[in-house]
This record gives structure tokens, C-alpha cells and sequence, in this order.
């Protein structure tokens, strides 16, 4: 080998090494590294208890309920295996919907309620004009009629 | 016929050939930004959740695509200037950087103005986004490093450690959507799926990307030949550049 590919060779050996450790040092902050626990994950308490953390995953269909004039709302998040009921005080984001992607931050209370003090929409990758939206709803509803008959 | 690549290696035949090809660049950077621009304003329609808002993919996309890319090129080019000893690789490094670091803070700008509406926040700690600031910080960590070293030689070869190392970082900002759970959304477009995205969106979206190459390497080989000029100045070809110049 000529010195200048022993030196190529080492540095790939170098890089390569760097990311061996990289690999392992992620590894071992996997969970500090999660930005939200699922409710699946709540319920198996793997979840930081007494201590405020970030629940993920969408908003349950006709689960939204307003109290009153006042700006508290009531929602459930699901990973579509558990559900957590949460409840907020505040302003919620243009994209909290139900049926859509959620994350909260709050305690979880003795009654097993998720007292959230920040709601973020989680957006998801898909793009489309409203119209095609439209169609797939209709395409969706059409295939659950066809299969409930 | 055979090109003779090792020609362009050296850097007084690559600072003719480069003045050559930057007006090229420069013409298709423009043409396909305005093309570009036009489509994601104009053409491709709103979107069904996000209204107008998602507008902002058109430059927030190719930014943070292209804040990746170039780190990749630029690690390559610092690493092949140390394993070779070749000045001109490293010189096209370190004329990657500022480029590299532009986009970055463009994607992540972009990214928290767009956040506010649709996140209900500028900026949250999550993979995506702590790492995407970590290569911002790489970036100017390579430029300071280089800065602060007089010798261009040794300025090279401490740069390009940086760079090697920081290459990590490249994988883990792409995969952080999919490896952990974040607040980022997961990718639109990707090598082995149909885009989750409409055609004429993701078409003024790829005209965008394909501006952005454009406009890098037109900046980046004129910024090369800067660094050329700067560290050959004291070569004969120069000295008669400079005399055909003043005529």
C-alpha cells in the first residue's frame, strides 16, 4: 500500500469507529432521546411517574368536549390500543383535530386524568389540495358502507 | 476520448475551467427559481389541513436537503485533501461551508415560523430539530477552526477532522423521524415510497431542489476561486493574471 492509501484507509477506519461508538452512545439514551411516551407506553409505566413528560398520538374521534365559556377542553389521546383522557387550559394549535396527531405536556394525575399545561399538533407527511382530501374521505366512507353490509 | 482529470486537480487549470462553468450555473439557478417559485405560488394548490402555510416546504425542503447534502460533499472533499494531500479539495471545502451553514439556518428559520402556526411553538428539543442545530453548529465550528489556524495547511487538515467526525451527525438528523418518536413530521418524500405529497407540490418542491444545487455550486466554485487567488498569490500564474487584468 502506498502511504497515502494507508492514510485513506485509516481515516475510513477513523470514521467508521466514530460511528460504531455513535451507534452505541444512542443506544444507551434511547429513552432520553423520545420526545413523547404513546399511551400504550403510559400504561405500561414506562413513563417518568410524579414528574412532567410528553404524551403522543392522535386525537380520539368524538372525544373533544368544551367546558362552558371558558378556554378548558377535554380530549383523549389513543395510540389506538389505550386511550388517556387529557385535559387543558389554553389555546390550542390551527391543526389539533380530531383524528389527527397530538402531543402534550403535563402530569398525570391520581384519577389516571393527563393534566396537560402545552398541546402541539403533531403534523403528518402528507400533502394534498382539499379536494383530494375530500375524495378519499368519500372513497373511505364508501368502503365502510360495502363492508358493513 | 479519455479526460484527463488530474488536470483539473491542479488549481490554476481548474480556476480557468471554473470561470467558465459559473455562468452556466448562475443562468439555470435563476431560470429554475423563478420556475420553481412560480409553480409553489401560483400553480401547485392549498393544502387541505395546513391552508397557505405549507407554502413554506418550497424553501424549507431543498434548504434542509441541501444543508445535508453539502455537508456529505464537503466532509468528502476535507477528507480527500487529507488522505491525498490534493490543496484543491480542501480549498473546495472550505468553500462548501458558508453555503452549507446558509441553508441550515434557512431550514431551521423557515422551520420555526412555519412552527408557531402549526406546532403551536417555534421550537421544541426533539431529535429532528436538536440535531439539525447541531450541524448549524458544525458548520461554524469547521469556519471558526479554519479561521483561527494562520498556516492554510494545517487550517486544512484540523478542518477536515471536524468534518469527518461531524459525518455522523448527517444519519442520524435523516433517520431521527423514524428512530425516535418526534414532533417533526416523517419524511414526504423518500427513496423507497410514493411521495405522500400532491404532483404539482412536489413538483414546484424538486424545481426548488433543483434551483438550490444550481445556485450552490455556481457560489461555491466562484467562492473557490476566491480562495485560489487568495492562496496562490504569490505563483507565477497569477502574478500574469494580475498583469493581463490591469491591461
Amino acid at each position: 500500500m502506498k502511504p497515502r492509501h494507508k492514510k485513506l484507509a485509516a481515516i475510513t477506519a477513523g470514521v467508521a469507529a466514530l460511528g460504531v461508538a455513535a451507534i452505541l452512545v444512542l443506544n444507551a439514551f434511547q429513552s432520553n432521546l423520545v420526545f413523547f411516551f404513546s399511551p400504550t407506553q403510559v400504561m405500561a409505566n414506562e413513563a417518568p411517574i410524579g414528574k412532567s413528560f410528553r404524551i403522543g398520538g392522535l386525537v380520539e374521534m368524538n372525544s373533544i368536549q368544551r367546558e362552558g365559556d371558558s378556554t378548558t377542553v377535554r380530549f383523549a389521546v389513543t395510540d389506538t390500543a389505550q386511550v388517556i383522557p387529557v385535559v387543558y387550559t389554553g389555546i390550542l394549535p390551527d391543526l389539533f383535530k380530531e383524528g389527527k396527531g397530538v402531543v402534550a405536556q403535563g402530569k398525570l394525575s391520581a384519577n389516571g386524568v393527563f393534566e396537560a399545561d402545552e398541546v402541539l399538533a403533531k403534523h403528518d407527511e402528507n400533502y394534498m389540495p382539499p379536494e383530494a382530501a375530500e375524495a378519499l374521505e368519500q372513497a373511505a366512507k364508501a368502503q365502510k358502507a360495502a363492508l358493513t353490509q | 476520448m479519455a479526460i484527463n482529470w488530474f488536470k483539473y486537480s491542479s488549481p490554476a487549470s481548474f480556476y480557468s475551467l471554473a470561470g467558465k462553468m459559473i455562468p452556466i450555473f448562475v443562468i439555470l439557478a435563476v431560470v429554475l427559481l423563478i420556475a420553481g417559485l412560480y409553480v409553489g405560488f401560483f400553480v401547485a394548490p392549498t393544502d387541505f389541513q395546513q391552508g397557505e402555510a405549507y407554502r413554506i416546504i418550497f424553501i424549507h425542503v431543498p434548504a434542509a436537503w441541501m444543508s445535508m447534502f453539502l455537508y456529505v460533499v464537503m466532509a468528502c472533499w476535507a477528507g480527500i485533501g487529507l488522505a491525498f494531500n490534493t490543496r484543491l479539495s480542501s480549498m473546495v471545502a472550505t468553500a462548501i461551508a458558508p453555503t452549507g451553514a446558509m441553508f441550515t439556518f434557512l431550514a431551521l428559520w423557515t422551520g420555526a415560523l412555519w412552527g408557531k402556526p402549526m406546532w403551536g411553538t417555534w421550537w421544541v428539543w426533539d431529535a429532528r430539530l436538536t440535531s439539525e442545530l447541531i450541524l448549524l453548529f458544525l458548520y461554524i465550528g469547521f469556519m471558526s477552526l479554519q479561521a483561527a489556524i494562520d498556516d492554510p495547511r494545517r487550517a486544512d487538515k484540523a478542518g477536515a477532522i471536524i468534518a469527518l467526525v461531524g459525518v455522523i451527525n448527517i444519519p442520524i438528523i435523516y433517520f431521527s423521524v423514524q428512530w425516535w418518536n418526534t414532533l417533526h413530521q416523517g419524511a414526504s418524500v423518500s427513496l423507497n415510497q410514493a411521495p405522500a405529497m400532491a404532483t404539482t407540490m412536489l413538483t414546484g418542491m424538486l424545481i426548488m431542489v433543483f434551483a438550490s444545487w444550481m445556485y450552490s455550486i455556481a457560489v461555491i466554485l466562484k467562492r473557490t476561486r476566491v480562495i485560489i487567488l487568495e492562496r496562490e498569490s504569490h505563483t507565477a500564474w497569477v502574478a500574469e493574471l494580475r498583469k493581463k487584468e490591469a491591461i
